[in-house]
């Protein structure tokens, strides 16, 4: 297997883009992608998207998206993992330059999601739970992780204040991030006041949808020669995939042994962090998926970051922050900056390079070498981790 | 919902008919071929009594499309007593508050108001307080 490393990055911000079209969307994270990795060679694309078909009445992405670059007649296709397809096209085009079957190869994650009405998103959102025995009860996705937090809640004693730091750390860190959808700070007092959608989560524990897209362009790292300005020509250090691993939960929540356990986080990140050679204390910084509040705590109990049931103290005790212990979120997360369900994984990874490029600007993490990323399809269904390092 | 699809899951809906595992006893719900426990196959059906206890609850004030009608109502996770946890809707609450660990019922209601884009009438499985279970 080749070592892979991502020599391009791209993303256009989360937003209400009323005036683009998804493929619009995709082509400009890939173009930035391609500038800046200076390339414009591509064997392959992998899409991360999850709604296309539900919500744009338009599938078959991978020629969509090629014939839109101007690269008609390249291999592509759309990856889906629900909420976690960004990262499991990652993983795809990982696995395509790993294995010697392609030597440049684009990610794209991308989510058309304001052009529809709220009922619909959440309908089109609800397919990543079983059909025929969650959703048709008439589940929304936001309540299969409320049933998860409260049954959290019940367990482990812990109160909904005590999440209040998780959204607090990730709205303070989107105030930096031109991309995010939020860029505003929150207070423990608006946290507490914010509309109930599905007791015991509220507004401030959910993240915001949006329309946006991310890129990566992925070559063997065998292939970059020294130059005067580093290995990329650009001066900047080489980011690597060190780990990349994917797990499967049960479909339903339901159907868990312990639903306030993330089985498929704790398998993913094992068989990422054997890959890397590292463990959880060498990471420096973890993009992990706070699509709710409760989802970064079970993400830092089955990672290893935290005892179980542990979870909400270490934002309690400030070791989420950028200068803590194991800073999370670090450009807003899913909370703020947004949460464009199939492009998320994606964004997380552009996030970790920017973090090990040092070109994360005010929310730059100090020293940051080893970073981690984490993208959750459903309520823990299929989860995909990445472990990045710059060498 | 497609009828032949609401059809195929009819014993399931109105009857609470999942299976119990010939190899190792497991009572399964819903039903699978593979049991969860054991991981021989299950295939013989089994009748949940339809009693079971609070395992997780939320009330839902954001529905998805055809469930608007509902709001806000009421989801629960339900441990059965034989064992597995089912996803439902609670009804026949009212005034009381919904508590992990409160015991409850299985019975048939229409699960979408105003039935579906087709105008098929919805039914199924929700579930009520048990007035009159023991207290575990
Ligand atoms: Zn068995």
């Amino acid at each position: 297997m080749r070592e892979v490393a991502i020599v391009g990055i791209g993303q256009t911000p989360v937003d209400e883009h009323w005036d683009k079209t998804l493929r619009l969307l995709a082509g400009e994270a890939i173009f930035a992608a391609l500038n800046d990795a200076g390339r414009d060679q591509v064997d392959g694309l992998f899409v991360g998207n999850m709604m296309s078909g539900e919500l744009s009445r338009q599938e078959s992405l991978g020629a969509l998206i090629a014939d839109w670059i101007g690269l008609p007649g390249i291999e592509a296709m759309k990856i889906e993992a629900a909420c976690g397809s960004g990262a499991a096209a990652a993983r795809a085009g990982m696995m395509a330059v790993a294995s010697g079957e392609m030597d440049s190869v684009l990610v794209v994650g991308v989510e058309k999601m304001t052009d529809s009405l709220p009922s619909e998103t959440t309908s089109g959102l609800a397919t990543a739970a079983d059909a025929d025995y969650e959703a048709a009860q008439g589940l929304s996705f936001v309540a299969i992780n409320a049933l998860a937090m409260q049954r959290y809640l019940y367990v482990s004693g812990w109160k909904h204040t005590d999440f209040a730091p998780f959204s607090i750390n990730s709205h303070a860190n989107a105030v930096h991030n031109p991309y995010a959808r939020l860029q505003e700070a929150i207070t423990e007092e608006e946290y507490h006041k914010a509309r109930m959608i599905a007791a015991p989560i509220n507004l401030l524990d959910a993240s915001p949808t949006g329309d946006g897209a991310a890129a990566l362009l992925l070559v063997p790292r065998e292939y970059l020669r020294p130059t005067t300005r580093g290995y990329d020509g650009r001066g900047r250090p080489v980011i690597t995939i060190a780990g990349s691993a994917s797990a499967t939960d049960t479909i339903a929540l339901h159907d868990r042994r312990d639903p306030t356990w993330l089985r498929a986080a704790e398998l993913s990140a094992q068989r990422a962090y054997a890959q890397a050679g590292v463990g959880p204390q060498e990471i420096d910084l973890f993009e992990l998926h706070d699509a709710f509040s409760i989802m970064s705590a079970l993400s830092l109990e089955a990672c290893g970051f935290a005892e179980r049931g542990q979870g909400p103290r270490l934002g309690l005790e400030g070791q989420i922050t950028l200068s803590g212990r194991i800073p999370i979120c670090t450009r807003g997360g899913l909370k703020a900056r947004g949460h464009p369900v199939g492009a998320t994984g994606v964004y997380q990874m552009v996030e970790v390079v920017q973090q090990l490029r040092g070109e994360a600007g005010a929310t730059q993490v100090e020293g940051a070498r080893v970073g981690m990323a984490q993208n959750i399809g459903g309520s823990g269904a299929t989860i995909v981790t990445h472990i990045l390092t710059a060498l | 919902m497609e009828i032949s699809r609401h059809w195929r899951l009819k014993k399931q809906r109105y009857s609470l008919i999942g299976e119990v595992c010939p190899h190792c006893d497991a009572k399964i719900f819903p039903p699978r071929d593979v049991c969860p426990e054991c991981g021989q196959e299950a295939r013989s059906e089994f009748a949940f009594s339809g009693r079971g206890q609070v395992y997780s609850h939320t009330t839902i004030y954001d529905a998805p499309a055809g469930y608007e009608n509902n709001l806000p109502y009421t989801v629960a996770l339900i441990k059965l007593d034989e064992g597995p946890i089912v996803t439902a809707q609670l009804t026949d609450l009212g005034a009381q508050p919904v508590e992990i660990g409160m015991p409850v019922e299985m019975v048939t209601r229409r699960i979408r108001e105003d039935g579906d884009e087709r105008g098929m009438l919805v039914y199924g499985y929700k579930f009520r307080p048990a007035w009159n279970a023991p207290i575990k």
